[in-house]
């Protein structure tokens, strides 16, 4: 790849015992040692990069990134995604009242179905994310608002929280948990999806919510206090965060695995989304066993219990839906990105080549004279 | 140095105050009853700068009184005291650790000077009070104390030599520790004092302190009870100085005149003003720059949020409420503490760990130097010594070379060669077949044997015999064995040839005859005498002995020495025969000489001069003359007057001198060879070779210069000289000054305007048969020049001056007295484009320019050690020089230069992705990568290399450099960082900074990242931007490396382990000690995607792409000699190596 030199210098050969001999006894010499470092001759590997060394490398590159840019390509676009606005900002939208009529203290809750048609069936496991918009989870004050000891089951920031909770901190006098403005924004809005048929009828589609969280952030990073078993001795002598319809061990009944800290949904809102768009994984819809499609194509509705406020900050809520591949979701980018930058690699080894051609035949007349 | 400063300031007022009064052993007169004694300082002698009380507030004062720790403390107390982003460790544990490290170094170094300090102030002394001995410790001294000193013992404070147990009334004192002249110098007691000194009843009035070792001026009043008090003049012969040692002498009385930090030694100790290197300077400006990039930076984020926050909604969103306390502050201080918050967030575009990087590089640097071997003289057993490792880079930065003839080019190790007497030639001959080795006459230029009479020959030997300074040393057959025997160190020329030579013509013990001087040339002299069978033999209570050709022994009373100054540039000796007669002799520069001899006389000898003068021998003329009773009282009077003069005694005393050197008639002639140092033409070829301008600056007379100059190479034999000096302007017999500007005028047409526009530095190179000048300028015309008559001429003359010396290859100034080469290398280093200078030299003479220039080389050679103390290098030979500047000094330069463009620009794309996340985090303050991360990224993960890498790089090998002496033109005017290349690296860090941030964005646009669909958080985003910037940036430093090193290896490929290893283990744990796991198991999960991975990958390579297309391209186009194709430099150096087998093998 370099043409490079493996440039030993050796050592001069003079004969330091002679010379050691004659000083010796008398004065102390203060001949400075004669080894490679303090010389500054140690054996050095000395590559040169050059017009003849970097051409293959280019063209290598060119050629390694096209096809996977054009792989990546591919697999982005063979992703199904669907996506769809419930915010309800619109009055054509579905959702419009329920937006409009939110209140924080209502008691009933408000439900609209959203409907729409997938034109393509979705094979293999399918991913449902909802999506919020000009949502800042990355916010300083918002980011740092959580007391992660608490939530790794630690008794004592149970009952006193970090500072770093304010104004989350307590409720009614007594410690809130899980505090801070993150656990308290937890996104509540409850998604179901149905299948209409070709008869008419409506199947629910099944949602797991297991798997929707880091494995490690689920078994390690977040705990119970005092095991789970009877989470609500656990959680006594403290509060539900002030937005929450229902304190933090009741976050799933029907799953003891799966309530309190260590509920998914839980964990996946206490990651915090890197920009203020962002997509956060809510439900897994299982392929099924026979050859069927997961989704197929078809008619669908979304049902929405309409609890999470967004557009007194301009906010946007989304369903998608989207299959995965081996590089995640859909995201033309890198496929893009490479091939773009293959093609650059692959175009520059061409110009390259004709320079350098071309300079050295310059180089090789310019040489003959001399 | 508040005090310093306290001092100076108080020493200045007090010199108002003309002299100081002091009563030798506290007896006030009786006629002085009113008088009260003032108070001195007393004899503690106070190096150090700290106490153990004040050391941590001194200390610490000290310190943040450096801009950059300044700065950092202040972003540390802003992180304590507002909410920052970051926590206050961040920036607290560097600068801890910096400020501690440094603090230790000093503190040890007080240590030893409190140590160094305490031995000398509790030295006992002996003081002699009502009579009696008491011992004390030295730091009890008080001015007009009487002490007494014993031989070998060191002085305790300045004292007037009252009484010593010599017969002659000398002491012998040797300077050694003071400045570095080892050489025994004799001192004398206060005339016509009395023996007892118990009754002495004295007061003296000297001037108050000054730092000049070689100034005194004084009086003694004696006061005795029934006479007028008699008055006696004091002068440095009269001063033991603190800090010399008393040799050959018993014991001696001292009155205490200066004590403490008021003696000459403490005064002089002032340290040297610290010279800042051109990078340094750079790094300044560069760091103002990226100042105004943070501050900028800090300010649109906090313009830009509170633009963002107007908008309804997104202040304060319900699930994002602010704290009572923020609610709370005012408006106006929360953009106050915003704003410092994003400075805090942005600082690290700043690091700390720069400056530790820079300091250890250069700490750590300088030791290659003193390691190379090359450096080491076998002769003096040495090698290099550096001084201070500031300055490392500057030595690949010199464009000026100012150099020292005598000593630095020669070797000074003079060699008597002929001598004219009457015009006859006299040539020893070694072989010395002639019963008398005298008497021959065979000088290549008349060839016609002549001989001078005898009367006329002896007296110029006597002359040379009697004329000097020169004492001799005591021989081990007239006692005091031991103590000789460490002496013969201190002086190894006066003996050696004497052997050979004088072998069979003299009686046995004056072979062991040694001689000591303060110049080596009046050593070569009396030698010289010695082998045409003058000997002296030493001087008995102020009478010369010598010993003539027939044995006899005559004897010359020694009545006054007219001490040699470089001004008058002669010495004379009045002394009294035998016989009765008055005689002076005066020996002198043959400029100095021929206007002050019958003109009869001269012409004879100034062929003689002139020719040993363009051999390249140092000549020197011999006078003499006949003083009869009258003018002998006139000179005698006139010279104890003005020794007595408390003001203006040098002046006085020259006039008288040149009163009395006037009417000589001239006997003769000598020369003396000094011959050319190793390597010394081959030297300067390299130096001029590398663009630099060579200036010799001498005290030596032009013609002796100009053959040195020529034997240099420095003039070649088509170099057209262009003249300026006394000979020159008075040739057209017409006014100095019109005569000045005439020449200025057509030389500067001549050199400036006629020579080609082309750059000189580009196509000029040493061998072209291009138009070379050569500028020869003496003493007295450069005086005019500069000190022109009217004001508007002088700066129009130095003008034209500084332009054509710019012009030519070399230049020559001769006749220079010591501060005339410091104002030579002033007046270049503040002419246009403040070019870097250096000077080099070996001798006192030299220490003035070897401060004044930017890097001051001292030559451990054989005019003292005073120049070596100066310094900042110091090297044992001149052709050491070589190497130093074209090797070292072009890769120090080479290495720094890249390691401060490597730290902005690797801070740079460290910071930008964080100041445009906050672009995307509503303006929050939110850091993008974790706390860890920022710490430990200067510290740990991207400092090893970048070190390693400008310790070791070697991007063209020595040899090479070497070689191709004009590769050093290629960093010329440090090219490496002006502001094109450091445009050419800030652009880079943005470039990348960008890249990073919206490569990872672009990839975030769909955040399920992994293949079970789960999403990754803001910290997997920091993190990404942040693999992706460590693997650049240590990529980059690898790009650039040319010279791998098994370290280099180490150090680049193990820091990105290092990083991959810390990322894993500091996410592998929930820390019981951090508030937040915000890394918990991220790293390992970012590993799991693989679009993290292609991502990564396809950043890092898309980084690089263009660096290595610069790499490529610019090779074919490079124009000139500093960027010839690095293949065919290494084919040169194969070469050099296969050159060099044959011959090993």
């Amino acid at each position: 790849m370099m043409a490079s030199s493996y440039n030993a210098k050796e050592e001069d050969a003079n004969h330091p015992g002679a010379a050691n001999h004659a000083g010796a006894g008398v004065v102390k010499s203060k001949k400075p040692d004669n080894t490679a470092f303090k010389q500054q001759r140690l054996p050095a590997w000395q590559p040169i990069l050059t017009a003849g060394t970097v051409l293959p490398a280019f063209f290598v590159i060119g050629l390694i990134f096209i096809p996977i840019g054009i792989g990546l390509y591919v697999t982005s676009n063979n992703i199904k995604e669907f996506e769809i606005d419930y915010t309800g900002a619109n009055i054509d939208n579905p959702c419009y009242n329920c937006a409009k009529n939110f209140s924080w203290n209502s008691t009933a809750q408000c439900v609209c179905t959203v409907p729409f048609t997938l034109e393509q069936p979705f094979e293999s496991n399918v991913f449902m994310y909802y999506g919020l918009s000009n949502f800042y989870q990355n916010h300083r004050r918002y980011v740092k608002s959580r007391d992660d000891s608490q939530l790794n089951g630690d008794r004592s920031a149970l009952t006193s929280p970090s500072k770093e909770c304010e104004p989350y901190r307590k409720g009614e006098g007594s410690p809130i948990a899980p505090c801070g403005a993150i656990a308290n924004s937890l996104f509540n809005d409850t998604l179901q999806l149905y299948h209409i048929d070709s008869n008419g009828t409506f199947n629910e589609i099944p949602l797991v919510k297991k798997g929707i969280a880091w494995w490690t952030d689920k078994h390690v990073k977040f705990r119970n206090p005092g095991g789970n078993n009877n989470l609500t001795v656990a959680f006594q002598g403290t509060s539900k965060p002030v937005n929450w319809r229902k304190p933090v061990f009741e976050l799933d009944p029907e799953d003891p695995e799966n309530n309190g800290f260590i509920n998914e949904d839980f964990i996946v809102w206490m990651r915090t989304a890197a920009l203020p768009t962002f997509r956060k994984l809510y439900r897994i819809i299982q392929k099924k066993p026979s050859t069927t499609p997961t989704l197929p194509s078809g008619k669908y509705f979304l049902n929405v219990t309409y609890n999470y406020p967004v557009l007194s900050f301009d906010g946007r809520k989304r369903m998608i839906l989207s299959t995965i591949s081996w590089m995640g979701g859909k995201n033309p980018f890198l496929g893009i990105a490479y091939i773009t930058v293959g093609s650059i690699c692959f175009f520059l080894g061409v110009v390259l080549l004709i320079i350098h051609h071309k300079y050295d035949n310059r180089n090789n007349n310019a040489d003959i004279p001399n | 140095m508040l005090r310093r400063r306290l001092n100076r300031w108080l020493g200045r007022d007090e010199r108002r105050v003309d002299s100081r009064t002091i009563c030798v052993g506290h007896r006030s007169s009786s006629n002085n009853e009113a008088f009260i004694p003032p108070k001195f300082c007393d004899n503690r002698i106070v190096s150090s700068k700290y106490t153990v009380w004040n050391f941590l507030p001194k200390n610490l004062f000290e310190q943040f009184r450096r801009i950059a720790n300044f700065y950092f403390l202040i972003i540390f107390l802003v992180q304590v005291i507002v909410d920052t982003p970051t926590s206050p460790v961040t920036s607290g544990l560097p600068l801890f650790f910096v400020i501690t490290v440094t603090a230790i170094k000093q503190g040890y170094e007080d240590w030893l000077r409190h140590k160094a300090d305490n031995e000398v102030n509790k030295y006992p002394v002996t003081v002699l009070e009502q009579g009696r001995r008491i011992r004390k410790e030295s730091e009890k001294i008080k001015v007009g104390d009487v002490l007494e000193v014993d031989e070998d013992e060191t002085f305790p404070c300045d004292l007037i030599l009252l009484q010593s147990s010599r017969d002659d009334d000398t002491c012998f004192v040797t300077t050694a520790s003071l400045d570095g002249e080892s050489n025994h110098k004799t001192h004398y007691t206060v005339p016509d004092t009395e023996k007892d000194l118990e009754s002495l009843n004295a007061t003296i009035e000297c001037e108050h302190p000054q730092p000049d070792l070689y100034k005194f001026v004084g009086r003694m009043h004696i006061y005795k009870t029934d006479q007028e008090p008699a008055v006696r003049s004091l002068g440095p012969e009269n001063l033991l100085l603190k800090g010399s040692t008393l040799k050959n002498t018993q014991t001696i009385c001292g009155v205490a005149i200066y004590t403490g930090m008021e003696t000459k030694m403490a005064l002089n100790y002032q340290g040297k003003s610290q010279k800042r290197s051109a990078v340094e300077k750079s790094i300044n400006a560069f760091l103002l720059v990226y100042l105004c990039i943070l501050v900028s930076k800090a300010l649109v984020c906090t313009t830009l949020k509170y633009v963002w926050q107007n908008k309804p909604g997104q202040d304060e969103p319900w699930y994002n409420e602010k704290t009572q306390r923020e609610k709370d502050t005012n408006l106006y201080l929360k953009m106050f503490t915003d704003f410092l918050s994003f400075m805090v967030l942005f600082n690290f575009i700043i690091p700390v760990s720069m400056y530790v990087t820079v300091e250890m590089q250069k700490f750590l640097g300088s030791f290659f130097i003193t390691w190379d071997k090359d450096f080491f003289d076998p002769e003096i057993k040495e090698g290099a010594l550096v001084n201070t490792s500031d300055l490392n880079e500057e030595l690949g930065q010199v464009e000026y070379v100012f150099t020292d003839k005598t000593g630095t080019l020669t070797q000074n190790n003079m060699e008597f060669i002929e001598c004219c007497i009457d015009g006859f030639q006299y040539k020893y001959q070694d072989a010395g077949t002639d019963l008398d080795g005298f008497c021959v006459t065979d000088g290549p230029v008349n060839k016609v044997q002549h001989k001078a009479g005898r009367e006329k020959e002896e007296l110029f030997l006597r002359a040379l015999c009697l004329c000097h300074t020169v004492q001799v040393k005591e021989s081990p057959e007239q006692g005091q064995g031991q103590r000789d025997g460490l002496m013969d160190q201190v002086d190894g020329l006066g003996v050696d040839g004497l052997g050979a030579d004088g072998e069979g013509l003299h009686p046995p013990p004056q072979e062991q005859r040694g001689f000591i001087a303060s110049s080596p040339d009046e050593v070569a002299l009396v030698k010289g005498a010695m082998r045409y069978g003058f000997t002296f033999l030493g001087f008995e209570s102020k009478t010369m002995k010598i010993l003539t050709r027939d044995n006899d022994v005559e004897r010359y009373e020694l009545l006054h020495v007219l001490n040699f100054d470089p001004v008058r540039r002669r010495m004379s000796v009045i002394v009294r025969s035998k016989s009765g007669d008055t005689l002076l002799f005066c020996k002198g520069a043959d400029s100095s000489i021929f206007p002050r001899v019958r003109q009869e006389e001269v012409e004879r000898i100034r062929m003689n001069v002139e020719r040993n003068a363009t051999e390249g021998y140092r000549t020197l003329c011999v006078a003499y003359k006949h003083l009869n009773a009258e003018e002998y009282a006139q000179a005698d009077a006139g010279l104890r007057e003005a020794r007595l003069a408390l003001q203006d005694r040098e002046e006085k005393l020259m006039a008288v001198y040149n009163q009395v050197e006037t009417g000589m008639s001239l006997i003769g002639a000598t020369a003396v060879e000094d011959r050319l140092q190793e390597e010394a033409a081959e030297t300067m070829e390299a130096l001029q070779g590398a663009g630099m301008k060579v200036w010799v600056l001498t005290g030596d007379k032009m013609e002796t210069a100009k053959s040195t100059c020529y034997a240099c190479r420095l003039f070649q034999r088509n170099t057209e000289l262009l003249e300026l000096t006394v000979r020159t302007l008075e040739d057209g017999g017409r006014r100095r000054e019109e005569r000045l500007h005439e020449l200025l005028v057509e030389y500067h047409k001549k050199a400036v305007q006629d020579a080609p526009a082309v750059k000189a530095g580009v196509t000029r190179t040493w061998s072209s048969a291009n138009h070379d000048y050569g500028f020869i300028i003496d003493g007295a015309t450069l005086s005019m020049v500069l000190n022109s008559s009217s004001e508007s001429n002088s700066s129009r003359y130095k003008n034209l001056f500084l332009q054509i010396c710019q012009n030519c290859t070399s230049v020559l100034c001769c006749r220079m007295a010591p501060l005339q080469k410091a104002q030579i290398v002033k007046m270049v280093k503040n002419s246009k484009g403040s070019p870097i200078t250096l000077s080099i030299g070996d001798g006192a003479n030299d220490v003035s320019m070897i401060l004044e220039a930017h890097v001051g080389i001292g030559i451990k050679g054989k005019e003292g050690r005073q120049a070596v103390r100066n310094s900042d290098y110091a090297i044992p030979k001149l052709k050491h020089l070589k190497k130093l500047l074209l090797a070292h000094g072009h890769l120090y330069y080479v290495r720094i230069a890249h390691l401060v463009q490597y730290f902005f620009y690797k801070n740079l794309c460290f910071i930008l992705p964080q100041f445009l996340y906050q672009f995307f985090c509503g303006y929050s303050q939110q850091p993008l990568y974790d706390a860890a991360y920022l710490t430990m990224y200067n510290i740990c993960f991207t400092s090893m290399p970048i070190l390693a890498y400008s310790l070791l790089e070697q991007h063209i090998c020595m040899e090479v450099l070497l070689d191709n002496a004009t590769l050093y033109r290629g960093i010329a005017k440090n090219g490496m960082l002006r502001w094109g290349p450091f445009f050419y690296w800030t652009l880079l860090g943005v470039f990348h900074g960008l890249l990073f941030f919206f490569g990872v964005r672009y990839l975030f646009g769909n955040p399920a990242l992994q293949d079970n669909g789960q999403v990754f958080g803001n910290w997997s985003y920091g993190t990404i931007v942040f693999t992706v910037l460590v693997f650049t940036v240590t990529l980059k430093l690898a790009l650039d490396t040319r010279h791998w090193t098994w370290i280099n290896h180490f150090v680049i490929w193990g820091s990105l382990a290092f990083y991959v290893f810390f990322s894993f283990f500091w996410g592998g744990i929930i820390w019981p000690f951090l508030k937040q796991q915000r890394l918990y198991f991220v790293f390992a999960n970012m590993l799991s995607s693989v679009s993290a991975w292609l991502v990564i990958i396809l950043l890092i390579l898309l980084s690089l792409l263009p660096e290595i297309l610069l790499v490529v391209f610019r090779k074919p186009r490079g124009p000139h000699a500093g960027q010839l194709s690095q293949e065919g430099l290494l084919q040169t150096a194969r070469l050099h190596l296969s050159h060099h087998l044959p011959i090993s093998t």
